[in-house]
């Protein structure tokens, strides 16, 4: 199956910290038996070079990582191929081995700044267990008191080095934000100063600021200790910022290997050529955006040879041909340095480089479809004919807030969320509501379709008033579902997990009484067929109805979420971060989606979300908010490329920079031990 | 709780030394806190006081006949006792005297033996505490253990047997379960005494309540079992959990500090709830051995309705309850930083969690 690929180098170099060669792991299924999950993964970190895994949710990186660590959840075991720390071989070592190993040799961070650390022990004794026995204070220390005085020292010392006051060692993890759980979580990591730090999704739970922060720590570390680093993470943008050479993982197998310049501006592989396409970018607004059709399969369902293959825009017969080869590219200049080579999987390579466009971003990929009623780059006219005429006709906006206030109490506790907001959204048109976590936008959002109460100010929502400081009532509700509905961020939870599609899609019909027919078996029928109508709408397979979410993947997951918000025809579609739990590809797929339908229905958006690309790629019109307050509002491009307000313009800079190897002389904006903008 | 130390020699980054353990434990427990769980127990304890007072009145028929028993229903003795319990007087007044007696360990008369109910409860006090403790031990002492390995080799053969015997306990009626134990340790083997209190000093005593504090133990080890499994069932797949192995602690400590640490809160609430358990099935497990303690009293007194001790056993078992209740809840905050601000930080956690 797995051919080993050998660079001009030859093998095993002996610089090479860790080198990872057809690592296959499998998952034993309760039923189905073992089924592969990685399939020959190679992996090599020189020391002091950080290197970058990028793939999709399923492609196996964390599993990957697991793996080298050997932590792998349980049902799930290796199979085969090699892992060399040192070059020492530690697959086949004793699990008590493989556990003096970690924390010196390989540490591993992991994602959720909120789930990582024990809730009920101090952060410095988190720090403390990890550190070398005998390290800090020499072996002549004794005695308890000596000997934790030491410790503590150390724990500051180590508190230091990421940034944090020494007063943080006494703090529990939830007296901490997440940025600063974070660092605690890396000073853990680093306790036992490791050779090589394996971070997964480090700052995939951090808000634009943090995860800039956090991302220059990791690197200066890094660059201090002179250790390797292995940076785990679905975000291109994030890899290219940060690593030296970034792997490109796809349903267990590598496609593409090369430096992060060398990937963004000249892609080898239709898989990475699609990802940084479907990417929404923040300075021009695409027809469409060139989504990849489909989603990773799951383990059991990979085709033979290339994975990628089902949903690859160049795919042919010779593709199906088992063997995932990772090798050197034909024509491409010899590397300029030991182990920068690159690398890609692609067997067609030859065939499809040499079409013009074929593997650059935004290629007409079979998917993208015609660019037909584009509209000028966030020019406020033109969104499209039809919804023109309705707006016209309904003078009414679909979305009015006029000085709304919201404060949450809890004791002494007291939390703006709201601070005199006026925001209107007309009929028709998309409008994006951008700001960081806890800037208060998913509170306005629910109070505009009243699943929240605010305290004053004047609330209606296409024509139907909210009265402030209750919720409202039965009668109430009917009308405000008929006129606006949301869509929330998880699909995951947000789809009631014992009902199938029809039954939830049933259930929004009749709470907005809008199931028509006079007899029950009409009303049945009439159900069906709208249902079958809004599935086949949102691009779902008929045979979704009966199925119930745990069976959908988070994309379709989410198209059924959209459908159940658009099975009343509401005026204004709420929606609450419904991409930022997706995957790039599956993400443009689902803006793709929303823009159609927004045209054909002409329904108005709000359109909540804390990424201004995708803000770009969706919005007629930006609203930017900030501590629960509006700073800037206006068409798309206006505030996008000429932003007014100074934390507008903080955010923009907060993106990581496009294709730079390093990351720039600022860290971020905000400096090492200072508190996050929360 | 480790004593204050002196600061560390840490040149530029000096760390400030622990706070003494008094000032932690304040911070962890803090004053009002405690004074609100202990007024909330008060309150409590005061409307089960209502509702024990209110049995004498709920009972059918006039309760100055309930109050004289057996003895002859006289119209001179009726009002004997009618002016000896202030039966005449306002509800709300009785109460309050019914209260202040309680409160001074004035219970009244047993109407069966005429003794003084304090004295009464006082002999069989001791018998029935140390069962409850015996058998609370064992249960204790069996269920943890067995649950915390349970737990570890989760889905393996010893869990499995684990699980098995657990539901085979917490199937058995106690007193079948007190039958077989009777029947294999007193009359097959010979080991210990079948029945009764025994007689003298404190290794007898010890020898008689083997066999009834096993039973009564049995009873509720499953419970613990299953609430200390699945407690570090549920550790184990903590991300902390990996987390910790991943920068290489030993083992036996990851499983010491982060995993069992994890259990302590539902694990001692499953305690608490066990120990107020074993109050009520000392009733049956003293029947099955002869035990004269308050579990035997309270069937007889039921039976013969003996209000003034059956109001004080009701009382008494309430109050120890309420007691055990209290204690869970004192620990929780100091097991549990999380617990001891959860007011004040939920709001901005939900947002957070939101946005």
């Amino acid at each position: 199956m797995y051919v080993p690929a050998r660079g001009p180098g030859g093998p095993t170099t002996p610089g090479t910290l860790l080198e990872v060669t057809g690592l296959r792991v499998v998952a034993d299924g309760a039923l189905s038996g073992p089924e592969v999950v990685l399939d020959g993964v190679d992996l090599r970190v020189a020391p002091g070079e950080c290197i970058g895994v990028v793939g999709e949710s399923g492609s196996g990186k964390s599993l990957a990582v697991r793996a080298v660590v050997g932590l792998l959840p349980d049902g799930t075991r290796t199979d085969g191929g090699s892992v060399r720390l040192r070059d020492q071989e530690i697959l086949d070592l004793p699990p008590a081995a493989r556990q003096a190993r970690r924390g010196r040799g390989v540490a591993l961070l992991m994602q959720n700044p909120f789930t990582m650390l024990h809730p009920q022990l101090t952060c410095g004794s988190q720090i403390a267990d990890g550190l070398r026995p005998g390290a800090p204070g020499g072996p002549a220390v004794s005695g308890r008191r000596v000997r934790r005085a030491a410790e503590r020292a150390e724990v500051a010392r180590r508190l230091a080095e990421v940034g944090l006051a020494p007063e943080t060692a006494d703090r529990y993890p939830h007296e901490l934000s997440g940025g600063m759980r974070q660092r605690v979580a890396v000073a853990a990591a680093l306790a036992g100063d490791p050779d090589l730090l394996i971070a997964d999704e480090p700052t995939t739970a951090l808000d634009a600021a943090n995860q800039r922060a956090v991302l220059g720590l990791l690197r200066r570390l890094q660059a201090g200790r002179g250790m390797g680093l292995v940076l785990i993470t679905h975000d291109l943008r994030v890899a290219f910022s940060a690593c030296d050479r970034v792997y490109v993982l796809y349903a267990g197998a590598v496609l593409e290997q090369g430096s992060p310049a060398e990937l963004e501006s000249d892609p080898r592989h239709p898989y990475t050529a699609g990802l940084l396409a479907a990417e929404p970018s923040v300075h021009e607004r695409l027809p469409r955006l060139p989504a990849i059709a489909g989603s990773v399969p799951a383990p059991g369902r990979r085709p033979d040879g290339c994975p990628f293959a089902d949903r690859c825009p160049h795919a042919a017969p010779v593709c199906a041909t088992p063997g995932v080869l990772l090798r050197p590219l034909p024509h491409v200049p010899a590397p300029a340095a030991e182990g920068h080579q690159r690398l890609s999987a692609c067997v067609r390579l030859a065939e499809i480089a040499d079409r013009p466009g074929a593997l650059k971003g935004g290629a007409p990929l079979p998917a993208a479809g015609p660019a037909k009623a584009a509209p000028a780059d966030g020019a406020p006219a033109p969104v499209s004919g039809d919804p023109a005429v309705r707006t016209a006709a309904a003078p009414v906006p679909a979305l009015l807030l006029e000085g709304v206030y919201r404060t949450f109490r809890s004791g002494a506790v007291r939390q703006a969320a709201a601070r005199g907001v006026s925001l209107t959204v007309p009929q028709g048109r998309v409008t994006a509501l951008v700001g960081e976590s806890g800037s208060g936008k998913t509170t306005l959002a629910r109070i505009a379709v009243g699943l929240e109460t605010f305290d004053e100010g004047r609330v209606e929502v296409g024509g139907v008033a909210l009265a402030p400081g209750r919720r409202p009532g039965h009668g109430e509700r009917v009308r405000l579902a008929g006129q606006a509905q949301i869509v929330f961020q998880d699909p995951y939870s947000s789809l009631p997990p014992l009902r199938t599609v029809e039954a939830t899609m049933r259930e929004a019909l009749a709470a907005a009484g809008q199931i028509r027919g006079a007899s029950r078996r009409e009303r049945a029928e009439w159900t069906r067929d709208r249902i079958g109508e809004l599935l086949t709408q949102t691009g779902l397979p008929a045979g979704c109805a009966t199925r119930r979410p745990a069976a959908l993947s988070g994309g379709e997951r989410q198209r059924v979420a959209v459908a159940r918000a658009l099975a009343v025809r509401p005026r204004l579609l709420v929606c609450d971060e419904v991409v930022s739990a997706l995957d790039v590809s599956v993400q443009a797929q689902l803006l793709n989606l929303l823009t159609d339908l927004q045209r054909a229905e002409g329904f108005a958006v709000l359109f909540i979300t804390h990424d201004l690309g995708v803000a770009r790629q969706i919005a007629d019109e930006v609203a930017v908010m900030y501590r629960g307050e509006l700073v800037e509002q206006g068409a798309a491009a206006d505030v996008l490329d000429r932003p007014r307000h100074a934390w507008t313009r903080r955010m923009l800079a907060a993106l990581p920079p496009a294709a730079v190897g390093r990351p720039g002389p600022a860290i971020g904006p905000l400096g090492p031990g200072e508190q996050p903008l929360q | 709780m480790t004593p204050p130390r002196s600061p560390g020699p840490g040149p530029a980054n000096r760390p400030a030394p622990q706070r003494p353990w008094h000032v932690r434990l304040g911070a962890a427990l803090p004053l009002r806190y405690v004074l609100r769980r202990l007024a909330g127990t008060a309150g409590l304890l005061a409307v089960l006081s209502a509702a024990v007072f209110a049995l004498l009145r709920v009972a059918p028929g006039d309760p100055a006949r309930t109050l004289l028993g057996t003895r002859s229903a006289t119209p001179q003795a009726l009002a004997a006792v009618r002016a000896d319990h202030h039966l005449d007087d306002p509800v709300a007044e009785q109460y309050g005297r019914w209260l202040a007696d309680a409160l001074h360990g004035r219970l009244g008369t047993s109407i069966r033996t005429g003794q003084d109910v304090t004295a009464v409860l006082g002999d069989r006090l001791a018998l029935s505490a140390q069962l409850v403790l015996l058998g609370f031990a064992v249960a204790v002492a069996l269920g943890l253990p067995l649950g915390v390995l349970a737990g570890l080799r989760a889905r393996r053969p010893a869990d499995r047997a684990v699980q098995s015997l657990a539901v085979v306990t917490l199937s058995t009626p106690v007193f079948a379960g007190g039958l077989v134990l009777i029947y294999v340790f007193s009359l097959m083997l010979g080991w210990l005494p079948a029945y009764g209190p025994g007689s003298g000093g404190g290794g007898d005593r010890l020898l008689h309540l083997v066999l009834p504090a096993a039973t009564l133990g049995l009873s509720v080890t499953a419970v613990l079992v299953k609430l200390t499994r699945a407690a570090v069932v549920r550790e184990l797949a903590r991300e902390h959990v990996t987390f910790a192995l991943a920068r290489g602690i030993p083992t036996r400590r990851v499983l010491i500090r982060y995993v069992l640490r994890g259990t302590v809160v539902p694990v001692s609430t499953g305690i608490g709830l066990v120990l107020a358990y074993l109050l009520a099935g000392t009733v049956m497990v003293e029947q099955v051995f002869a035990l004269p303690g308050l579990g035997q009293l309270l069937v007889g007194s039921v039976t013969f309705k003996d209000v003034p001790v059956v109001q004080a056993e009701a009382l008494l078992i309430a109050a120890l309850v309420c007691l055990a209740n209290l204690t869970t809840d004192l620990v929780h905050p100091l097991a549990d930083p999380r617990l001891r601000t959860a007011a004040a930080t939920a709001p901005a956690d939900r947002d957070k969690g939101q946005a």
